[in-house]
């Protein structure tokens, strides 16, 4: 279409080899740690690997006819950014919404900066650079316009698409100015006149649609699963059912008997630990998927299951439980536990445990690849295009530069879709077929089955109360197998950024505190699961504190709330935690101030304290993750035979700025199913190291009739306007969990400590 | 060699009558619209009307909508403005969209069955419908609002 592309004009920032220590940075190991001891600490975006570029040749281009084409570099799947990011470079750049589209770049850090979709960043670490990009792409068009009239830059003003002269009454199209001003030179990002955001026309408005909103609703919005190429071929892979199993023997014959199967490919299984590289296995190559999969189930495979046979989550828990009774390593310590626990009033102790959970995202893992002259393209739904690159092209012995991922839409992540062992089997089977573009689907049993599962954990509370109830003693064991897992061997230990994710961190100024995380070996794959581990950590301690209050014969709102205490900024390193989300402990101190006030928004939000009728309760719990403030009130009721219904939810988030309220709305609203579904019925348990949920009828979600029919968002706008940007994709979930085991309680005096809660109330 | 039409269109079909519709419109026809999300009946990403009742495609062998008319996401108004899909996008109901098109061929076939639903009937027919991200109140919101959409063009028509 005849596109001027303000892209490409420069490469900055080149790296050199990306090597194995920049990737493990991409994924938040300890390694983290050790890098901001020795270099004076950086945080934020300039924290991650490749940083971030505010080029606008990079994110805008402009066409003869005016269209503006935003490019977005991180990955949809929901929250969305394309539509926020597009947002801010818009607003900067004046441009008329109805005529901006957004084109997906591909992974390609170097160029674009990081671009690992996680760790509910992609606005707090781009927001201020894409409003560069932005201005910059306005301030270029500005001079064009100024240059072509022969007067001051200073007497000229974009204005919705055009560039104004107020003093002659003259204005230009971007269009027509585009080519003149993608040749001007790049004004230096700190010399960006940005808007003054009383001026902002769409960051912080709601007035704006999602941009995929035509292509979802008419069937055209293309997914990783949904591409297809010339000549493709079409796998399913029968992957080892225990992992750090393999194939002893197999027999193809049958399968290849299968009308339209064309081939059958062993997969070597990786060792372990096994990072990001595929499970190995058998894979069916036929002309469509379903010829792959009547092919599949016509293996013959005997399997080596290995050493994680034996795994089994009744024994498992066990094992927890054990560990979590006895004194494990000490993660954070003040004052004197023992001693103050020795002169309480009162002592309570309580157990909590939450299973393995699984993803799940609608689309399940899949990809294609091709392989020509030595150069392999990817179509990928993933949330780490960078990395699945970088594997991709280790696995398959090219340099970097030889493989393009091209990122699709996808069908939710969650997690799952950081780790890219799908698209390295799609790699590794067009290889196998000389480069043919190859397909690989995996089916929902695949998903279930060979998942990176959210972690399984048994976290134990103490706490001494004085006189009037108030804890003067508090101790925390957190026992869950870690993420570390994947990518060091037999780890024990949770890592400081596990750890950091509500335990070590816990922001209640108790004076005797003590928090230890005894040993628990992983036997599956550990890996990101939205809100990773807040969601055990936040359970435990937003329970324990209900659980307290009722000991102390407290209303638990106003009891957390004096926990919480007066308004306060910690600085969360001083707490424990190293980590702080990768923020900036200055920018970014833990405000009980805040938090204090998104519980207070939920609790009015639901009207805290009326009348409800009996075996109906209302619930609260507040929790601080991804340096965002969330508190999540529920109402529950409890019928015949136990069964639960939620009918309302009132959740309160301050994220600080709110650039696309809209959607951080939507995330809220999504954050309270996702949540219920694990309180209700969600969860994935291991037998001889299988996994026992094959499907959705095995792993219970939430469903319309079993969904809220009230869910109402509180946008909580601080008191301060001056604070940074929270993360708004993951925080919501944790509070959910405990604010309905809270309720529970509140409407059958049952205290909820496992999720799911399943038949738990019948009696 | 059977016939089928898919939105408005007549295909031949000769291979295994036991490929569910879902893998024929998606890998055959190139129709990726209709998803896949269990393969089971489980989730409704595959949600497409036979002869203007839902169906799961994912479950459904070819062989048995032999002189059918299918319909799919693609086909279910010429100008992508049939009251759900103007619905789902006034109230931005999509979050990863992936389970949208079945959500939005679910509802349509409801509507059409049923044009003023209750509450009772979206929980009792929707319930066939997963959503991971959870958007399952906009949902509600915008069925609703589409029901009074369609009456709204009956009073005019």
């Amino acid at each position: 279409m005849g596109d001027l592309s303000l892209r490409n004009v420069s490469r900055r920032g080149l790296l050199g080899g990306m090597g194995a220590a920049a990737f493990v940075l991409a994924v938040g190991l300890p390694v983290l740690s050790r890098a901001q001891e020795q270099e004076k600490k950086s945080f934020g975006a300039d924290a991650m690997p490749n940083g971030w570029k505010d080029d606008p040749h990079l994110f805008v281009s402009i066409a003869k006819d005016g269209a503006v084409t935003i490019t977005c570099h991180r990955s949809e799947m929901g929250q969305g950014v394309r539509t926020s990011i597009a947002m801010a470079i818009a607003d900067e750049l004046e441009a008329d919404w109805a005529h901006v589209k957004v084109a997906q770049a591909p992974g390609d850090e170097e160029r674009f900066g990081n671009q690992d979709t996680d760790g509910s960043r992609s606005l707090r670490h781009f927001f201020m650079p894409m409003r560069r990009a932005g201005a910059a792409a306005r301030a270029m068009l500005e001079q064009a316009a100024a240059k072509q009239w022969g007067v001051p830059a200073a007497e000229v003003r974009a204005e919705n698409h055009k560039v104004v002269h107020a003093a002659s009454g003259r204005s230009i199209g971007y269009g027509d100015l585009a080519e003149t001003a993608a040749a001007l030179p790049v004004p230096a990002g700190d010399a960006v006149r940005l808007k003054d955001p009383k001026d902002f026309r769409y960051i912080g408005t709601e007035k704006i649609g999602l941009v995929d909103n035509w292509d979802i609703t008419t069937g055209k919005a293309m997914y990783g699963i949904d591409t297809r190429l010339e000549g493709m071929l079409y796998a399913v892979i029968a992957r080892p059912p225990v992992f750090g199993g393999k194939v002893a023997t197999y027999d193809a014959a049958e399968a290849l008997k299968t009308p339209g199967v064309v081939k059958v490919v062993a997969i070597d299984s990786p060792q372990i630990p096994s990072e990001f590289e595929p499970l190995g296995g058998i894979a069916v190559i036929a002309r469509n998927t379903w010829a792959a999969i009547q092919g599949r189930e016509k293996l013959k495979i005997q399997w080596d299951d290995g050493p994680n046979a034996g795994y089994s989550s009744d024994s498992y828990r066990k094992q927890l439980e054990e560990a979590a009774r006895k004194p494990g390593k000490l993660v954070r310590a003040q004052g004197d536990f023992d001693g103050a626990m020795a002169k309480a009033a009162k002592r309570v102790e309580a157990e909590y445990y939450i299973p393995h959970l699984a993803q799940a995202p609608m689309e399940p893992p899949a990809a294609v690849a091709r392989i020509v002259d030595g150069r392999c393209e990817a179509w990928a739904c993933t949330q780490a295009p960078q990395v699945t690159r970088l594997r991709l092209a280790k696995r398959l012995g090219l340099e970097p530069d030889k493989v393009t991922v091209n990122v699709t839409l996808l069908g939710g992540g969650f997690g799952r879709k950081s780790k890219p062992d799908y698209v390295l089997e799609a790699g590794i089977l067009s290889k196998a077929m000389d480069g043919a573009p190859v397909k690989v689907t995996w089916t929902r049993e695949d998903d279930l089955h060979h998942s990176y599962y959210h972690t399984v954990s048994v976290e134990r509370l103490e706490a001494g109360l004085d006189e009037q109830g108030k804890p003067v003693a508090w101790l925390h064991r957190s026992v869950a197998p870690t993420i570390g897992s994947i990518f060091a061997p037999d780890p024990k230990h949770e890592m400081p950024f596990e750890l950091g994710m509500g335990l070590t961190n816990t922001p209640f100024p108790i004076a005797n505190f003590r928090a230890e995380n005894p040993e628990a070996p992983a036997h599956v794959r550990i890996g990101w699961y939205r809100s990773v581990s807040n969601i055990p950590h936040a359970f435990a301690i937003q329970s324990f504190v209900a659980e307290l209050a009722h000991a102390a014969g407290r209303d638990p709102k106003d009891y957390l709330l004096e926990l919480i205490g007066q308004p306060q900024r910690m600085d969360p390193t001083e707490l424990g935690d190293v980590w702080n989300y990768g923020e900036n402990p200055d920018r970014y101190p833990i405000d009980t101030g805040r938090l204090r006030g998104v519980v207070e928004a939920a609790a009015k939000g639901i009207g805290w304290g009326r009348q409800l009728p009996k075996g109906s309760g209302l619930g609260i719990a507040a929790h601080y993750s991804f340096v965002s403030y969330v508190a999540v009130a529920t109402e529950v009721a409890v019928g015949e035979g136990g069964r639960l219904s939620v009918p309302r939810v009132d959740i309160a988030i301050d994220c600080g700025p709110q650039v696309n309220p809209e959607r951080i709305r939507s995330q809220m609203e999504g954050a309270v199913i996702m949540g219920l579904g694990q309180a209700l019925r969600a969860e994935i348990t291991f037998k001889d190291g299988r996994a026992q949920q094959n499907n959705f009828d095995g792993y219970e979600l939430v469903r319309m009739d079993t969904s809220p029919r009230a869910i109402h968002v509180h946008l909580v706008k601080p008191a301060d306007p001056n604070v940074a940007m929270g993360g708004v994709g993951e925080p919501g979930l944790p509070p959910v969990m405990p604010a309905v085991a809270n309720a529970v309680f509140a409407a059958t005096g049952k205290r909820i400590r496992q999720f799911p809660i399943r038949d738990q109330l019948a009696v | 060699m059977m016939t089928l039409t898919v939105n408005g269109v007549e295909h031949r079909f000769d291979g295994d009558p036991e490929m569910p519709l879902l893998w024929y419109l998606r890998d055959e026809l190139g129709l990726t619209g209709t998803k896949f999300g269990c393969g089971v009946a489980q989730c409704g990403a595959c949600t497409i009307h036979v002869d203007g009742q839902a169906a799961f495609s994912c479950v459904t062998p070819i062989g048995t909508v032999e002189g059918t008319k299918i319909t799919t996401i693609e086909g279910l108004s010429s100008d992508g403005n049939h009251p759900v899909q103007t619905a789902w996008r006034e109230l931005n109901v999509s979050q990863c969209g992936y389970c949208q098109a079945g959500q939005i061929m679910q509802a349509s076939a409801l509507l059409a069955a049923t044009p003023n639903p209750s509450d009772e009937d979206i929980d009792g027919t929707m319930s066939a419908n997963l959503c991971r991200c959870g958007t399952y109140t906009r949902i509600r919101t915008a069925i609703k609002q589409a029901a009074q959409g369609q009456s709204a063009e009956r009073r005019t028509e």
